[in-house]
Parts: structure tokens; C-alpha cells; sequence
């Protein structure tokens, strides 16, 4: 296989990824992402020099509206579902030590 | 008489008829839900009780005359994708296993204002992230023709639900296939939009550039009907389109005379079970006894598609789901120390094994010094594709086409091998990259009894070329009694 990713990417791919992996899934993780690069270089054959990369298949412009407010206070739907609240608020652990 | 055999639009015109009450269509429903789900599994959450409430209420306004369209009063399933007020919605994923909207999806808000009853939540691939609906928290579903096969995915348990009678219609949504393939598996109809038509306000996000939600129906005129129901220009979705013409039934017309029809002959690929490929030149051919001029050309690109598509919609998949934190709804880790900590274990225990393998794919090929070599070269890619079928639209009115190259695999035998699996997504995926609508129709069955679909792509704000298209086939095959 042509592409091996080593330790220090997964590790580096966990980070970015927020996900935190056991040793065998590590494993299986660098195993699985190298066979999906192997196979996604088959894009290399394809000359794209001087094409657009295309985000959005119609033009789509920025989508403007009137700056004046349309929601009121939304906040007891907006924590209904929260793991933990107090006071109206999110709950998290403390960030700062 | 059988209620649940019937159409969306039949059941819908017996109702209005007086001939039934919407409370008898939904107990039938729930009847045959009761006696099918322990074998098939096709629903995550069923809501009997608000059901039948709500069927009171609408025989009210129909009575009333406050609503008289087609689909007052028929049952529908919606896939647990979508935000439903008052009612889990888990995207059959452990993260979101306690997740109650306070809001609807403006497609599922627009079937209600239609006076569809919903019946309950249908199971999926977590997140939509799968071919097979295997990878739902909540286990898989059956394909109703032979339980020892997948429905297909991720719209599997709406497709399923549909096949087996467990609901008139359902809503599927379709990133890379998943309204598409498992209608092909079920033997139903089923339809996804050109990107825009239907809002996207209030689904779950997979790959925001190429979701689409569509009908999976008993047939094309439920699924025309369904998709005029529910496609709207909604401004909180940035992305919706503003199109001129929602009159999708109009075309349900069987007439394909002068047609120009396509058939991309770099399809014909190894891999294409011989008898899928006989029932698309079986639709061919029929269609062209319809007068409908049928040839093959060479679309190009067919192989780039699979990789470029993983590409983008992993790297969008990463993005969308950062927002599962347990911060502010859903599965939170009972045991944290930090911030940190709790992110990483909330989404390491909430996430399952294919939604993390994305998730990695897609942080990898958008962080710095990957970015321009995968994700780029991957949207560049997406361009050449998009060109493949403008100069193809230029020649014809339809392509027509396998949906997916085999019928429904038997269940455990394809996620132990992830780029097998990617490779079945091949007549579907580029549909979404280009942003086309494309429609799966029955046609036929293999020799062991499973269905086999027939794709027709039309280009971008073309649903109706596809719809006559599809519903000539469909005359042709009912009359021939194939269906």
C-alpha cells in the first residue's frame, strides 16, 4: 500500500477529529485511511490543472436579508435538550484552571 | 379491503371520497406495523398516540373542507433524520439516542400542512453514512422480500416500510444514493430532486452539498405528488432554490415519443450483475416501443466519482458533526475531568465505527498540507463531472441506467470491506455531485426473487423529463405485468 500513515498522523487526525481511539482501533483507523488514499490517488490520473475547484454545483451568492431581528428569546428550546444546564446556560467543565 | 396496499394517492382519494376515515387508514397502519416490525425493524420510534390524535383533527379540516389535497390524511414515515418537535430523533445514532426537537423540518412541516399523519421515525445508516442501514445503533433492518437481506441504505427502514405496507409513503433523504439504492433493493419508487428543490431546514447534516431530501413511494405518481407536497423555496435554508414550477404531477403522462434517451455505455462495467443489466436494456427497449429514441455514448469519468465523493462528503461530514459535543444536546460522557476529555469521550463512546472512520477521512483531507491535494483536487474533480453531464444533456432528455450494480447483498457481508461497499455506490453518487435529480423505478426481479431498480437522471430542474419518463416505464411494466 502506498500510503502508510504513521503514528504521529492518527494521533494528529484524533486531535483535529476530537475522537479519542484505543490501541486496536489505531490500529484498524491507520490500516483504513491509507487503503481510502490508495484508492482516492486514482484521482491523480485525471489532468485538473486550470480547473475551478467547485464548492456548489449552481452559483450561489451570499443569501442577504434586512439586518432587523426576527427571533425573540428562544432560550428554554434552545437548552431543552442540554446534557446538563443551570441558570439558562450550558453546563461544562471548568475551562479555565 | 386492504388500505395499506394501496397508494399514497389512491388511499388519499378514498378518504377524501368518504369512503374512508383518515382514523381507519391510520389504524391499518398500525396494524400491519404491529405485525411486521418484530421481523423487520424498520422504525426507530413509532407515535401511535399522536397519530391517532392528529387523525381526528385532520378528518375535522377535511370534513370542514379546510384541507382537501391529495395526501390529506395518509400515513407517512419519516426518516430519523429529521427534526420532529416532540418526538426523538436519533439519526439511529447512540450520540443523539435522547435527542427531542423543539423544531420540524420544514419538509416534514410541509407534509403536515398537507395532512399527512405521521406514523413514526425510520431506522438508517447512523447518520446516513452507510449502504445497508447495518450501521444503525439501533439494528439493522430487514429487506422485506427476503429477511436475510439488507433493504439497502441509509433511507433503508423508509424503504423497507414502504415495501412491506408499514406506512403509504415515506421521506428519505439521498447524499450519495440513499433515497435511490434502497428503493432499488425494496422494489419502490423513489426520488431525489435536483439539489435546492426541497429545503434542508431541520436535517441532520451529512454533506450539506449533496443532501437532499425526496419521496419513497408505491409508485411515480405518488412520489410526483409527494415531491409537489414537500419541495418549497425556504429561506432558512441558504442553499434553496426559488424555481418557477412545482407542478410535478403534470407530467405524469405516458408519452415518451421523440424522447432522447442515454445510456452511458462506460456503466456497463464489470461488476454489473448480468441480470441488472438485462432489465435496463428491458426498460430501454420499452421505452423505445414507446417512440422514444434510445442510445448509448460515452458519459466519461464514471470510475472518479466514488473517490471524489468521499472526499467532499467526508470532509463536509467532519465539519457538520462537530457540532455533537455533548455540550448542547444528546449523549454526554458520565466521566470527564476537562473540557477536553469530554468531548473526545463523549463523541469516542457516542459515535459508531463507520461515523468515526469519515469523520477521520474528513479531518485528514482538510487539515493543512492535505487540503489542496485531496479536498481540492477532489472539488476539481467534481467540476469535470458536473461538464460530463452538462455535454450529456446537451444530446439527451434522460439517462437511464442500473441504480446499483447488484440487488440487495444478504445482511453481514458487506461492511467488513468499506471500499467494496463505497463501490456500489457508483450509478449514484455522481447524481449528487452534480446536483441532478434522479428517480429508481422497478423494474423486474432477479432469480432469486429480489427487486431490481431502474435509474433515470435528468438534468438539473428537469424532474418532470424523468418523471414521464419513468411513468411510461411504469405503464409499460404494470401492463406487461412485471410489477
Amino acid at each position: 500500500m502506498a500510503n502508510i500513515i504513521s503514528d504521529e498522523t492518527i494521533d494528529y487526525v484524533g486531535i483535529l477529529a476530537k475522537l479519542e481511539l484505543s490501541p486496536g482501533e489505531k490500529e484498524e483507523a491507520k490500516k483504513d485511511m491509507g487503503r481510502m488514499l490508495d484508492y482516492v490517488d486514482m484521482l491523480n490520473e485525471l489532468d485538473t490543472s486550470g480547473v475551478e475547484p467547485m464548492s456548489h454545483v449552481f452559483p450561489v451568492n451570499n443569501v442577504f436579508r434586512d439586518d432587523v431581528v426576527t427571533n425573540g428569546d428562544d432560550r428554554d428550546n434552545i437548552t431543552a435538550n442540554a446534557p446538563q444546564k443551570k441558570d439558562g446556560a450550558f453546563m461544562v467543565p471548568k475551562t479555565f484552571v | 379491503m386492504d388500505l395499506m396496499s394501496l397508494t399514497a394517492v389512491e388511499l388519499g382519494r378514498k378518504i377524501k371520497a368518504k369512503e374512508v376515515t383518515v382514523e381507519e387508514a391510520v389504524l391499518a397502519a398500525f396494524e400491519q406495523i404491529e405485525s411486521k416490525e418484530s421481523e423487520l425493524n424498520c422504525y426507530v420510534t413509532i407515535t401511535k398516540e399522536a397519530a391517532l390524535s392528529k387523525a381526528k383533527e385532520i378528518q375535522e379540516k377535511i370534513d370542514n373542507g379546510t384541507l382537501n389535497g391529495p395526501l390529506a390524511g395518509v400515513p407517512v414515515a419519516v426518516k430519523d433524520n429529521m427534526c420532529t418537535t416532540g418526538v426523538l430523533t436519533t439519526c439511529s445514532s447512540k450520540i443523539l439516542e435522547n435527542f427531542v426537537p423543539t423544531f420540524t423540518a420544514e419538509a416534514v412541516l410541509n407534509l403536515e400542512k398537507a395532512g399527512a399523519v405521521i406514523l413514526g421515525k425510520t431506522n438508517m445508516d447512523e447518520f446516513a453514512m452507510g449502504s445497508t442501514t447495518e450501521t444503525s445503533h439501533y439494528g439493522a433492518t430487514k429487506n422485506p422480500w427476503n429477511t436475510k437481506h439488507v433493504p439497502g441504505g441509509s433511507s433503508g427502514g423508509s424503504a423497507a416500510a414502504v415495501a412491506a405496507n408499514e406506512c403509504s409513503f415515506a421521506l428519505g433523504s439521498d447524499t450519495g444514493g440513499s433515497i435511490r439504492q434502497p428503493s432499488s433493493y425494496c422494489g419502490v419508487t423513489g426520488m431525489k430532486p435536483t439539489y435546492g428543490t426541497v429545503s434542508r431546514y431541520g436535517l441532520i447534516a451529512y454533506g450539506s452539498s449533496l443532501d437532499q431530501i425526496g419521496p419513497i413511494a408505491k409508485d411515480v405518481t405518488d412520489c410526483a405528488t409527494i415531491l409537489e407536497a414537500i419541495a418549497s423555496y425556504d429561506p432558512k435554508d441558504s442553499t434553496s432554490i426559488k424555481r418557477d414550477d412545482y407542478d410535478f404531477t403534470s407530467a405524469l403522462v405516458d408519452d415518451v415519443k421523440g424522447m432522447r434517451i442515454g445510456i452511458p455505455k462506460d456503466y456497463m462495467i464489470e461488476g454489473l450483475s448480468p441480470e441488472v443489466k438485462e432489465a435496463i436494456m428491458n426498460a430501454a427497449h420499452l421505452l423505445e416501443q414507446k417512440g422514444a429514441v434510445v442510445e448509448e455514448f460515452d458519459l466519461s469519468l464514471v470510475q472518479y466519482a466514488i473517490p471524489a465523493y468521499y472526499v467532499i462528503a467526508c470532509a463536509e461530514a467532519s465539519s457538520n458533526l462537530a457540532r455533537f459535543d455533548g455540550v448542547k444536546y444528546g449523549y454526554r460522557t458520565p466521566e470527564y475531568n476537562e473540557l477536553h476529555e469530554m468531548y473526545k469521550r463523549t463523541r469516542s463512546e457516542g459515535f459508531g465505527p463507520e461515523v468515526k472512520r469519515r469523520i477521520m477521512l474528513g479531518s485528514f483531507v482538510l487539515s493543512s498540507g492535505y487540503y489542496d491535494a485531496y479536498y481540492l483536487k477532489a472539488l476539481r474533480t467534481k467540476a469535470l463531472i458536473k461538464q460530463a453531464f452538462d455535454k450529456a444533456f446537451e444530446k439527451y432528455d434522460v439517462i437511464l441506467g442500473p441504480v446499483a450494480p447488484t440487488t440487495a447483498p444478504e445482511i453481514g457481508s458487506s461492511l467488513s470491506d468499506p471500499i467494496k461497499m463505497y463501490l456500489g455506490d457508483i450509478y449514484t453518487i455522481s447524481v449528487n455531485l452534480a446536483g441532478l435529480p434522479g428517480i429508481s423505478v422497478p423494474g423486474g426481479f432477479d432469480s432469486n426473487g429480489l427487486p431490481i431498480g431502474v435509474q433515470m437522471i435528468g438534468n438539473c430542474f428537469e424532474e418532470k423529463k424523468i418523471i414521464r419518463a419513468a411513468y411510461a416505464f411504469e405503464q409499460s411494466m404494470n401492463a406487461a405485468g412485471k410489477n
